[in-house]
């Protein structure tokens, strides 16, 4: 049975590691997330699970320790915030090219600059667009609560090992800080070295014993060959689009607006639903789970259905670019959202989902 | 007795290392990088560690070892190889592992790196190799290019006032704690090889101590970065890079010992 | 009385003409080939082959590890 517990999601993400069987995690303190190593230092996994936990002199330094570890095979996290996220980017982008499993974790604040330590999504085309540089992408899984920031880090670590990849549990200021109850799953017991070389040992830096030598790195100076692995890349990710899609229709089976939404705001346009639906107003929300891969296919039947699409997020408008590009211009598409920290009520939503999609006069005739 | 008579499989007394590729070595001819990359092969295959070792190449004329090199090793971000190493010993305690890096990856972008894998004394060893220029990018000025030297990016000298004096990692960190064996060594003439190979040694047998980080420099040459001939940039080094860096053991055992 | 006896073997082909053998080859044995290899290097020989005393001096600090020595005792 597992157990439920009333936590923090920066501190039910840290247990979900343990629990998950992580091998190590390096991090560095920034607000809103310093939650995660303080937890994990205070419950000295090392005894629990003989899991390593180490701050880094930097972010920089954390996410190549991470790359380190995920070279050899070892289950490997780490947490930040947008500013440390973006000096982390070379190091994800190594991971791609090295084909590295890895776990990566952005609690998103204001941006940018400084910006602020409020909660924000305004790092969704840094998450989504690859961010770091070359042509790869993240499989990016986006929690809504506390639960599933704990049920995620399971989840993206399973993902990283199938794909060999660096997955990114895309989460915010908000989540993380907030207390919720939560169901913690069981202990997973962690690899053993042995394991790790049979199970790993035809890629994995273990120490070249009855094998041939492995070698990691993401470099190849022959343009052939080079593309050949950017094209194996694509080829995963496409896989990824077919396998590993996650997202939720709340509401839509009637829906004559659609609201779509991830993490945060979309537990604050569920809201906005209900007093849409209160006001006779039949709106449904599209929650994307992931955000890469991204629902394209269910937003373009979607857009069969209903008369307009309102996206909600974080930020000046980064994800309604996505959701233009699925539904190709059947329906008006607009975005609402507050952002620099501020964060929008349901009544602001429905307001806009009035003003810009249900009033607009393009909407009457169509 | 013929020549051909002595050249009999029974009496070789020297050969490549087996722990060595068949690759072309990558570097310009008779640049240190090759003798080094030999020296530590030979040490791990006399040690017979090789199943446990694990090294981490940089960015830069190396940044292709493991080309060269026929162990197992990961490729690191440009300066990000002690932290690399750091996480590979950290999750696997027993294993032999080492970086192996030029001076403009180990003393420019990754200082901090170094430093604190330094002052965190991991169980690693470092291989620091300083030819007081980024040979890779053809011939720049590193922070150990030394006072008046010409580089591409200091075409008239280096001057201090407006680029700083060269930096000396080794007696930096000889000075953290968490050291614990740190020797400046060099590997153009027989006798300074073999010393070096000496020094690679006891660097990987410290490992098995877990007394903290052995770092061993080897001063080299960068023919084509200097723009000298292999013999006179060997000449131009002990005149010139051996004063403002002395070569000896300048941490023992841990204790801090006085060269130069 | 017994004498030691050496010889070196380059491989000409991994030779890239670099000349930092011949400093520290005491007896002066090894020169410079007027051929060069398939790279267009001019490659190190042995120019006096009987006074090498295969002492590997060469060999060590050939950063391209193209010398392999020989060594024997030999009664004269």
């Amino acid at each position: 049975m597992s157990d439920l517990k009333l936590m923090k999601g920066n501190e039910a993400l840290a247990e979900a590691a343990i629990r998950a069987g992580a091998d190590a995690y390096f991090g560095y303190p920034i607000t809103p997330q310093s939650e995660v190593i303080e937890y994990l230092m205070a419950e000295c996994p090392e005894k629990r699970t003989g899991m390593v936990v180490l701050q880094a002199e930097s972010e920089i330094a954390a996410i190549n320790m991470v790359y380190g570890a995920a070279s050899t095979g070892k289950r490997v996290m780490t947490s930040s915030s947008s500013p440390g996220i973006s000096l982390k980017l070379e190091g994800i982008s190594y991971l791609a090219g090295a084909e590295l499993p890895a776990v990566i974790v952005n609690v998103v604040r204001g941006g940018p600059g400084l910006g602020t330590i409020q909660p924000s999504q305004a790092d969704y085309f840094q998450s989504v667009k690859g961010g770091g540089h070359g042509d790869y992408k993240l499989y990016v899984l986006a929690p809504a609560s506390v639960q599933e920031m704990a049920d995620f880090v399971a989840d993206a670590f399973e993902i990283a090992f199938k794909y060999r990849a660096p997955v990114l549990i895309l989460s915010d200021g908000m989540i993380g800080q907030m207390m919720e109850k939560v169901e913690l799953n069981d202990q997973v017991e962690r690899m053993s070295d042995e394991d790790i070389i049979q199970k790993y040992g035809s890629w994995a830096t273990t120490g070249k014993k009855g094998r041939e030598r492995n070698i990691i790195t993401s470099l190849d100076l022959q343009p052939e060959k080079m593309e050949a692995r950017v094209q194996a890349l694509q080829k995963k990710y496409e896989r990824m689009e077919n396998e590993d899609l996650r997202y939720e229709k709340i509401q839509c089976d009637d829906a004559e607006f659609l609201i779509v939404a991830y993490g945060s705001s979309a537990r604050i346009a569920q809201k906005a639903v209900q007093l849409g639906r209160e006001k006779g107003i039949k709106v449904g929300l599209l929650r994307p789970i992931t955000l890469f891969p991204y629902p394209k296919q269910q937003l373009f039947k979607l857009a069969d259905q209903v008369k307009g699409i309102l996206s909600v997020e974080l930020n000046t408008g980064q994800m309604v670019e996505d959701v233009k590009l699925s539904v190709h211009h059947k329906v008006p598409v607009a975005h609402f959202g507050r952002t620099g920290g501020s964060i929008h009520t349901p009544e602001e939503i429905l307001e806009a989902l009035e003003e810009n999609i249900i009033k607009d006069g393009s909407i009457r005739h169509h | 007795m013929e020549v051909l008579d002595i050249i009999r499989p029974e009496n070789q007394v020297f050969c490549k290392s087996g722990l060595m590729t068949d690759a072309t070595l990558s570097y310009c001819p008779g640049c240190g990088h090759g003798t080094v990359h030999n020296l530590m092969m030979e040490v791990i295959d006399e040690l017979g560690i090789v199943e446990d070792t694990i090294g981490v190449a940089p960015v830069g004329c190396s940044v292709l070892a493991y080309d060269f090199m026929d162990i197992d090793m990961t490729q690191a971000a440009h300066g990000r190889a002690p932290a690399v190493a750091t996480a590979i010993s950290r999750t696997w305690p027993n294993k032999y592992v080492f970086t192996y890096q030029g001076d403009g990856d180990l003393a420019a972008i990754g200082t901090a790196e170094t430093i604190h894998a330094c002052n965190r004394g991991e169980n690693i060893v470092i291989i620091f190799v300083n030819n007081g220029i980024y040979g890779m990018t053809g011939g720049q000025m590193a922070p150990t290019t030394l006072v008046g030297m010409h580089t591409s990016t200091s075409p008239y000298g280096r001057e201090v006032e407006t680029m700083g004096s060269p930096l000396k990692m080794s007696e930096l960190i000889a000075n953290l704690p968490g050291t614990y064996y740190v020797t400046r060594q060099s590997v153009h003439t027989h006798k300074h090889a073999r010393k070096a190979k000496k020094a690679i040694k006891t660097a990987f047998q410290n490992t098995r101590l877990g007394n903290g980080l052995s770092l061993v420099e080897i001063v080299s040459n960068c023919n084509s970065g200097w723009k000298m001939t292999p013999n006179e940039s060997n000449i131009w080094m002990e005149e010139n890079m051996f004063a403002n860096y002395p070569l000896g053991d300048i941490k023992v055992k841990g204790k801090l010992r006085q060269i130069g | 009385m017994t004498k030691v006896m050496g010889a070196i073997v380059v491989e000409t082909e991994t030779c890239k003409g670099c000349e930092v053998c011949i400093p520290v080859c005491t007896e002066k044995v090894i020169g410079m080939s007027t051929e060069v290899n398939r790279k267009g290097y001019h490659y190190a020989y042995m120019r006096n082959p009987g006074a090498c005393t295969g002492c590997t001096n060469c060999a060590i600090v050939c950063p391209d590890r193209a010398i392999a020595v020989y060594r024997v005792r030999v009664e004269v």
